[in-house]
This record gives structure tokens, C-alpha cells and sequence, in this order.
């Protein structure tokens, strides 16, 4: 068996609040495959996101180990991780987090000009991705003109822009509506089914049922990880609710 | 991230705060035209004087007789008769240090000739004087060896005292009465303008020294052929100290003074009047060095400040750029870039705004003007040295933000 893209041991993170601590993770040991789409669940405050940042590399563990890809990231210094955050990982945000007043191009454009690439190949890169997200026709709108669906697919095709190996997305249909969600869950499908290994948090079984394995947190501990037997079609489901949709408004 | 790509965010960032960012510059263009249009007119007026000083000669030294003590009065330099035309030809001949010694009388009175009359000052003056004094022919000829042994009436006309009595026709070749006396105008002077002092220095006759004391002045032959002074030019490269010493040594000798007497002479030099401006302008450095960092540091803390607003208000930005691959670095270099633009884009705004007041302090006012690459470049590196310095810190701040905090604040 191959090494594992994700491993973690042990892992943990306390915050020191005011004069306590706060054990938001108590040792979490984890392995996920290369191509596996994992759905991290969980009540709120159960340590997902924070989970989900020390994968990212957006934060240090006070204990464990993590590996990526058989590499030891915990003790790397900021600019190591800063190459890895850039390289291997895409991030998916619930609040998209694009740049205000810059076109979506340049917001996908983003991590190749912290990685050295010349301006005409970061358009054209962007560009390829941008179709890919299915909004060719959007490179110059800035974020302020698109909806949230279309805005969420341009931070994926920002996450995907230079080539990771691992999707991150916490939340990501978290403040979108049902239609849309179902939407950028099959954008996430397809990436997976094209071999991309995705992780997502979430708190909603509807949204967790899309996944291929389903790891659930409380207080800061997996309390269970079970692979899904037959995940959900996104894709079908989108296509369902829009024809519903379109039922609805002919109604009289 | 290569400069360009930081510029043009820093750019971006500046557009967004337009008003916001001009008003921060304004400290930095106010500093910046205060230095240069100060600068322009201060350097302007100095070039002025040095044009002046260069005119009369800083390696002149003028000896006077000393002064004379009437009743327990001392009457001032000059008011004894102690100086002879010999005096300024030994000079000449024995202090090796004397590009020239020019033996001078003085006198005033009235002019008519060509179409009028004036009231003037002429010098009897020996050939080196021109040489002495830096006077140039124009027109015509200087005096010759044979004008001064005969005590010929020619003269030379200084250029106020040509156009009074001539206007625009040639007086070259015109006789002329200088108190009554005729002379033949020989030729005309090179103008000179004004002196430090405000005088008009072209209005002005010289004639031969022998001329002067034989026939105009009317001092006989047979008594001493005292002189009112004599312009003495020390040669380039030769000390002023030095070359007065050996002259006051020469003349103690010729005058027979007692190593306790004081001298019966007196030596002048415009090295005091050139050292008085070096202080002057001294000082003039050092106000406007006061007003130009006093203003360019209110400029500085000024984009300290908004630079730091930009940090806080855009923590998110920071924290989404660190999330996808910026280093601390990058975020360095790109707050420290947006900080240089605008201590830049100040800079250039207050030289273009220094200039424009400068030309037009110049046309109002009539000042001379002096605009020099200097200040301009001397500008642009203050104002990006501002950018540097009261950038750094709060780019520093910003690249030391933890990525997860960053992208977590509210
Ligand atoms: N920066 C922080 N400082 C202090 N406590 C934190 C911080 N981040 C998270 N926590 C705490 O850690 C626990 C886990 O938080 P989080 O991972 O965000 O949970 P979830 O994403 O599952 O809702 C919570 O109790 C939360 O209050
Ligand atoms: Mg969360």
C-alpha cells in the first residue's frame, strides 16, 4: 500500500484564552488516501475548521504529527509552509474570500504570482480555468457582480489554479441555497472523479451524503469514520431542483 | 512576486483611497515644494552674489592709507597721505605672489560732452588696473606705456557714463571735459552692473594716473605722488594670507614703521565679504534643512499612519494571500512598495508644484531663479527614503500576521 496524502498522529491544538486553555483538538489520527473525498462533520465547535487549518498549513499543531505525502509539515518554517500552501493545497473558503475590486481572472490568478509565474501564462492559466468552472464569460467581472454560486466557483477554480494535490473546503456551501450548493458539490464531484482527493467540513448531512467517507468529530476527538456506501450524484440532484424549479414558475 | 506586479497593487490599493491617499501625500508635497522652490530662490540669489563677487575679484586686496589720529580722534582708513604710486609699483615688482598693482587717484566732478552732462567719478589709473580690477576695452583701445609717461587727456568711459553723454552713438574718438579739462575718449568699458553694495559700478571714467594728478586733480610736481589706493590682484593658486603678509612687510620696510609702531596702511580683501556670505548662506542651508525634514517628517508619519490603517483594514486580504502561497516577504515587499508609490507619487506632485511656484516667484517677484537637477533628485530619494523608512513598519506588522489569524479577522 502506498503512503498515505494525508497522515496525522496524535494530533492536537489548545488556544490560550484569557487564563485557560481551550483544547479545540485532543489527538486526532487520521489517514486519507490520494482521490478519496472525505466530509468532516461534526456539532459546532467540535474542532473541524481547526482541524481543517492545521491540514491547510494556515496553522501550527501544539502536539501530533501531521504528513503530507509522507513529509513531516509540523516544525517546517512559515516560508516552507507558505510553498506548500501555495503548491499542494487549495483552499476553499464559506465566505469565498476574493479580492474586493479585482476581476475574477486576477482573483484566480492569485497564487501564481506568489509562485513566480510570468503575467501572460498566469491569464492564460486562469483563463483555462475560469472555462473550466463554466464561467469563460466572467473573467473580467469583479466579485461584487457575480452571485455567491458563481463567486464560490471562481475561488475553486482559484483553489485548482496551480495544480494542488489536495481540495481543502470548509463550509463551502455554507452561505449558499440549496440549488447552488447542490451545484459547487458537483463541481467538487467531478474534480474528484478526475482524481483530485477533496476534504470538506461540514455540518449538514445533506451536504455530507455527497462525500465518499464521512469522519465525525465532537470535542475536539474523531468519534467515527465510515466509508458511504453509495454516495449521492450532485449533479443529478442540481438537475433535479432545477426542473422542479422550472415546474414551480409555470405553475399559475 | 516581481516589483512590477507590487506596484501595480500598491497602485490599485491608492485608487481605491483617493482622497485618502492624496490627503496623505499633501505633507510630502508641501515638504517637497517648500525645499525646491526654496532652494531655487536661495541658490538663485547666491549665484547672483557669487556672479558679483566673481566680477570684483576674491583674490583683490585693496590698500588704503591708514588711518590718521586728529586730537586723540582717529579719522577713519584713508584720511592720512601716507600711500605713494611708488608704493604700488614696488609692490608690483617685489612680492612675487602680484598678478598686478595698480596705483589709484580718485576723483569726482562734472563731465560734458556728446549731447551732454554728467556727474561722475573718474580714476587715474596705471595700465595694470584693468588687469586688477577685471575691466575689459569694449570698444577703442586701453592707455599705453607713452600715455601715462606724457600725461596724455584720453580716457575711457564706463558704459552709464557712455550712454548719458552719448546715448547711442559712438564715443569712441568724442572729446569730452572732465571738469573742464578736454579729453579724447579712447574707448569704452565692458559693463559691469552693480556692485555688493548697490552701486553702479560702469559709472565710470578712467583716464591715466599722470593725467589725473598733473592735470585734472592739479597736485604738483616735486611733491610725493601720494594715491588714494591701490588695487592689488594676488595670482591664482597663491595664498591671500601669505601675499598679505609679504606686502605688509614690504611696505613696514618702505614706510620705515617700528616693529611696536602700527602700520600707516591698511589691507582689505573680499575674502571677509565671501566669508560673511559662506556663513550666510550657512545658515539659510540649515533652515531650510529645518523646515524641509520638519515638513517631510509630518509627511512621513503622516503615511506611517495611513499605512497602518491600510494594514488593519485589509488583515483579510493579508491573511487570503498568505492562504494561497504568500510568503512574509511578499506581503513586506508589497506594503513597503505601496508605502514608497506613495511618498513617490507625493514627491513628484511637490516637485512639480515647487517648480511651478518657483518660476512664478520668479516672474512676480523678479527674483532670480535657480532651478538645478540637484534638488529635484535630492527630492525623489527623501521622498522614497520616507516611503522606506516610515513604510517599514507597519509592512513589517503586516508580514508577521499568522495566516489563520489574518484570515479570521473581523
Ligand atoms: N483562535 C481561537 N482562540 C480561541 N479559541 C478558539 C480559536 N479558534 C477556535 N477556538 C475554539 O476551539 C474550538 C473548536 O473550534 P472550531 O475548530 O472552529 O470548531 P468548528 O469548526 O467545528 O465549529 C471551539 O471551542 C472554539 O471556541
Ligand atoms: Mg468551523
Amino acid at each position: 500500500m502506498s503512503t498515505p496524502l494525508i497522515t496525522t498522529r496524535e494530533l492536537a491544538k489548545s488556544y490560550a484564552l484569557g487564563g485557560f486553555t481551550v483544547q479545540a483538538l485532543r489527538g486526532v489520527s487520521v489517514e486519507i488516501n490520494a482521490g478519496e473525498f472525505v466530509a468532516v462533520m461534526g456539532p459546532s465547535g467540535s474542532g473541524k475548521s481547526t482541524f481543517m487549518n492545521l491540514l491547510g498549513c494556515l496553522d501550527t499543531p501544539s502536539g501530533g504529527e501531521y504528513l503530507l505525502a509522507g513529509d513531516r509539515v509540523s516544525g517546517l518554517g512559515s516560508d516552507a509552509l507558505a510553498a506548500i500552501r501555495n503548491r499542494r493545497i487549495g483552499f476553499v473558503f464559506q465566505s469565498f474570500n476574493l479580492l474586493p475590486r479585482t476581476s475574477a481572472l486576477e482573483n484566480i490568478a492569485l497564487p501564481l504570482l506568489y509562485s513566480g509565474v510570468a503575467g501572460e501564462e498566469r491569464n492564460r492559466r486562469a483563463t483555462a480555468r475560469l472555462a473550466e468552472v463554466g464561467l469563460a464569460d466572467r473573467g473580467h467581472h469583479h466579485p461584487a457582480q457575480l452571485s455567491g454560486g458563481q463567486q464560490q466557483r471562481v475561488a475553486i477554480a482559484r483553489a485548482l489554479v496551480n495544480d494542488p494535490v489536495l481540495i481543502l473546503a470548509d463550509e463551502p456551501t455554507g452561505a449558499l441555497d440549496t440549488q447552488t450548493s447542490c451545484e459547487v458539490m458537483a463541481l467538487l464531484q467531478q474534480l474528484n472523479a478526475q482524481g483530485m482527493t477533496v476534504v470538506l467540513v461540514t455540518h449538514e448531512h445533506d451536504i455530507a451524503e455527497f462525500a465518499k467517507r464521512v469522519i465525525t468529530f465532537r470535542d475536539g476527538r474523531v468519534i467515527e469514520d465510515h466509508m458511504v456506501e453509495r454516495p449521492k450524484d450532485a449533479a443529478v440532484l442540481a438537475a433535479q431542483l432545477r426542473a422542479e424549479q422550472v415546474v414551480e414558475e409555470a405553475r399559475p | 512576486m516581481n516589483v512590477l506586479a507590487s506596484i501595480r497593487i500598491a497602485l490599485r490599493a491608492l485608487r481605491i483611497n483617493k482622497l485618502r491617499s492624496a490627503l496623505t501625500m499633501l505633507g510630502i508635497i508641501i515638504g517637497v515644494a517648500a525645499v525646491i522652490t526654496m532652494i531655487a530662490v536661495g541658490s538663485g540669489a547666491q549665484s547672483q552674489i557669487e556672479d558679483q563677487i566673481k566680477g570684483l575679484g576674491t583674490n583683490l586686496i585693496i590698500l588704503m592709507p591708514g588711518s590718521s589720529t586728529s586730537g586723540g580722534v582717529r579719522m577713519g582708513a584713508g584720511s592720512r597721505n601716507t600711500l605713494t604710486e611708488e608704493d604700488g609699483y614696488a609692490i608690483q615688482r617685489d612680492v612675487s605672489a602680484v598678478q598686478a598693482s595698480a596705483p589709484t587717484l580718485r576723483g569726482t566732478g562734472q563731465v560734458v560732452g556728446g549731447s551732454g552732462n554728467w556727474s561722475t567719478v573718474f580714476y587715474g589709473v596705471s595700465p595694470e588696473y584693468f588687469e586688477a580690477r577685471n575691466w575689459v576695452v569694449a570698444q577703442g583701445k586701453g592707455f599705453e606705456a607713452a600715455d601715462i609717461a606724457g600725461s596724455a587727456k584720453v580716457a575711457l568711459l564706463g558704459d552709464t557714463v557712455a550712454r548719458n553723454l552719448f546715448g547711442d552713438t559712438d564715443p569712441v574718438g568724442q572729446v569730452i571735459r572732465i571738469r573742464k579739462v578736454p579729453f579724447t575718449v579712447i574707448g569704452t568699458l565692458e559693463k559691469k552692473g552693480q556692485s555688493l553694495m548697490g552701486q553702479d559700478q560702469d559709472d565710470v571714467i578712467l583716464m591715466p594716473i599722470s593725467t589725473a594728478r598733473n592735470r585734472v586733480l592739479g597736485q604738483g610736481a616735486g611733491r610725493l605722488r601720494t594715491v588714494g589706493s591701490v588695487s592689488i590682484k594676488i595670482r591664482d593658486g597663491e595664498s591671500m594670507t601669505e601675499a598679505e603678509a609679504q606686502i605688509r612687510e614690504l611696505l613696514r620696510q618702505r614706510h620705515r614703521i617700528q616693529p611696536a609702531q602700527e602700520d600707516d596702511f591698511t589691507l582689505r580683501n573680499l575674502s571677509e565679504v565671501l566669508s560673511a556670505r559662506e556663513e550666510s548662506s550657512k545658515i539659510m542651508g540649515l533652515l531650510l534643512a529645518a523646515v524641509a525634514s520638519v515638513s517631510l517628517l509630518v509627511g512621513g508619519i503622516g503615511i506611517m499612519n495611513i499605512m497602518l490603517v491600510s494594514v488593519t483594514e485589509r488583515t483579510r486580504e493579508i491573511g487570503l494571500r498568505m492562504a494561497v502561497g504568500a510568503r512574509g516577504r511578499d506581503i513586506l515587499t508589497q506594503f513597503l512598495v505601496e508605502a514608497i508609490t506613495l511618498a513617490l507619487i507625493g514627491g513628484l506632485l511637490g516637485i512639480a508644484l515647487g517648480v511651478s511656484s518657483s518660476v512664478a516667484i520668479g516672474k512676480l517677484a523678479g527674483w532670480p531663479i535657480q532651478l538645478g537637477i540637484e534638488p529635484v533628485a535630492l527630492a525623489v530619494g527623501f521622498s522614497a527614503a520616507i516611503g522606506i523608512f516610515f513604510g517599514f513598519y507597519p509592512a513589517r506588522k503586516a508580514s508577521r500576521l499568522l495566516p489563520i489569524e489574518a484570515l479570521r479577522y473581523e
